[in-house]
């Protein structure tokens, strides 16, 4: 794990303090896109995978974890909250918290599967562990197979917020990813963030120095499974169904090159990522099955040129921790 | 009776295509520590290569089961030489990136040329038909594949495990600075290695073709269980990654005779028991 944070920057009060600024002018930014006349449904989905992409940053970034297939708690996050708002009749909060819990339940087992090797056969690992899951939601009946869960209400969070409402729903997404995005940076400024770091930069020294590592692993597994379920969860009042493509495995790629363009183990990185690669997604829809192309392109022009991503390369030329 | 037999013959195929497929990522791992996601992709382009070759070039079968993997095995040693050299001592999970993102690029310039029906090949004449053994009905060019593959992964285990060529190969998987030092030129033997890696792919990829039909997206679910089955084998041994492959193709075949909803998943379900009983995979070292 050395290659990936080499020019790392040391977390001192004063990084953390940048931070805060570059997350107070984030907030500001998103918080007025509704009055811009921007699409905000663009936007609220760009927020979803932006919170689902710092979700998959806390794991390779900060644990050094690679996981190829965090699509599979998009996917249950977004299956279980579906289901429970169109068929059990949940109000909106409660469906958001069935699908987050389903995903953290999915990522205990799943992570103690995973968590067993390191490496590359963890990336192996979780990508075959998605493909399971996707042939099983494609197999059970509630999933709906290949037509997925459709026209589900949006409804009244809280009993009075309503949701059919973009503007109030734009609201309530950023308030969402804002919650997830604080709690992800919580964590990696803790002490538990650093242990984690220390994991990432040399396992066997952290585990000489007395941490049960596979603890901690465990615990930011199930974390950020947890804090991908709520996306996918959030995912479903904006997009309005649950299908299997929040399951297959381009997806989890899409994840991982979203944290790839903005940088991996960079704060902001994931989301100025997951923002680049939506609005792609958007913008070259007509191009077909180009747009595949271009995106593998993406892939290995970052991979070969651009490692440490806009965020990383803009930190590293600042010489702060962004 | 006659289905059991049916679905077991389907499932040594498929399993021949597992080990040829994870033969090729074990040897790939082993010289440039690159966990090669494109091999699906070009598997894919064997398959593809020997259907251009009859169609365009009126080159049969035969011809093809040479001439596709040392054309797709070139294209591979370009990639090696282009882009994949550049990762020699980084992180392994960039060479899981950046062959992902080769993947996505070969899928999709096929697809948009190809769309995602498949393309009929037929099987050469020589091998058409079959015999009844009385209790099953045998198809010639199926048994020729499980045939085939056997001799072609057995003929891998030995170049690399019992000749000098071999012996290099493994020594400059252990200390690549020390075998330099010797005189042996370990760029171009991983630019070889390789090659014949992507090389048993795409003969994968043409020995499916009459089977399976020509698809732009043939490799893309195959790769997954593949990874699977590098997972509960290991790379660490040649001859672990020759049997696993088979014997989980078997399993995957006696599933779908017994337990058909179960079929796409019992890999990834023993991959997950294996995990569970033993973490180091089948074969043994830990990585």
């Amino acid at each position: 794990m050395t290659v990936m944070t080499d020019d790392s920057i040391p977390v001192t009060p004063r990084a953390i303090h940048d931070e805060m600024i570059a997350f107070a002018i984030m907030t500001v930014l998103l918080a007025i896109v509704p009055l811009t006349g921007i699409y905000p449904f663009f936007v609220m989905q760009a927020l979803c995978f932006a919170l689902l992409a710092c979700a998959f940053n806390l794991l390779i970034g900060y644990g050094g974890l690679l996981s190829f297939g965090h699509a599979m708690f998009l996917g249950t996050g977004g299956y279980v909250a579906a289901h429970a708002l169109k068929v059990w009749g949940f109000p909106p909060e409660l469906g958001i918290l069935a699908g987050t819990a389903a995903a953290a339940v999915l990522g205990i087992i799943t992570g103690f599967v995973a968590i067993r090797r390191q490496g590359i056969y963890f990336a192996m690992i979780t990508l075959a562990l998605s493909q399971l899951l996707y042939f099983i939601y494609l197999q059970t009946p509630f999933t709906h197979g290949e037509d997925g869960i459709q026209g589900i209400p949006q409804g009244y969070l809280f009993g009075f917020l309503n949701l059919s409402n973009a503007t109030i729903l734009y609201y309530v997404v950023l308030a969402v990813f804002l919650f997830g995005f604080l709690v992800i940076f919580r964590t990696i400024n803790s002490p538990f963030g650093e242990v984690l770091k220390a994991i990432r930069e040399n396992e066997p020294r952290a585990i000489s120095l007395g941490y049960k590592t596979d603890q901690y692993k465990f615990i930011a597994f199930i974390l950020s499974g947890t804090l991908a379920g709520l996306a996918g969860a959030l995912k479903v009042f904006v997009a309005q169904n649950a299908s299997l493509t929040d399951v297959e495995v381009d997806m989890s790629g899409l994840i991982v090159l979203m944290t790839l363009v903005g940088g991996l183990g960079t704060v902001f990185g994931p989301v100025v990522g997951a923002f680049i690669i939506v609005g792609m997604q958007q913008y070259l829809s007509g191009l077909g099955q180009w747009v595949t192309v271009i995106q593998g392109t993406v892939f290995v022009v970052c991979v070969l040129t651009f490692r440490r991503g806009i965020i990383g390369e803009i930190a590293h030329y600042l010489r702060r921790s962004l | 009776m006659q289905a059991l037999y049916a679905q077991l013959l389907v499932g040594l195929i498929n399993g021949s295509f597992y080990a040829l497929l994870s033969l090729g990522l074990a040897v790939i791992f082993g010289m440039l520590n690159i966990i090669n996601f494109a091999h699906g992709a070009l598997y894919m382009m064997g398959a593809f290569v020997a259907y251009f070759l009859l169609n365009l070039l009126n080159i049969g079968y035969w011809p093809a089961l040479i001439i596709a993997p040392i054309v797709v095995g070139i294209f591979g040693m370009i990639l090696e030489r282009t882009m994949l050299q550049w990762l020699a001592g980084l992180d392994h999970l960039y060479g899981l990136l950046l062959t992902f993102g080769l993947a996505l690029i070969i899928q999709g310039v096929f697809q948009n040329f190809f769309g995602s029906s498949g393309l009929p090949y037929s099987i050469p004449d020589e091998l058409k038909g079959g015999t009844n053994l009385g209790f099953m009905y045998l198809p010639i060019y199926r048994a020729w594949v499980v045939v085939f593959s056997l001799v072609v992964c057995l003929l891998t285990w030995f170049l690399i495990e019992r000749t000098r060529l071999g012996a290099n190969l493994r020594a400059a998987t252990e200390n690549p600075t020390l075998v330099r030092a010797f005189g042996i030129n370990v760029p171009r033997m991983i630019t070889l290695t390789y090659g014949l890696g992507v090389g048993l792919a795409a003969l994968a990829g043409v020995l499916s073709a009459p089977i399976n039909q020509v698809r732009p997206l043939m490799g893309a679910n195959v790769i997954i269980v593949v990874f699977a089955v590098v997972v509960i084998g290991g790379m660490g041994s040649i001859m672990g990654s020759i049997i696993t492959g088979f014997a989980l193709g078997v399993i995957e075949g006696l599933t779908k005779y017994f337990y058909p909803e179960a079929s796409n998943t019992v890999v990834f379900v023993l991959m997950v028991l294996v995990l569970l009983v033993k973490p180091t995979g089948l074969t043994g070292r830990a990585a």
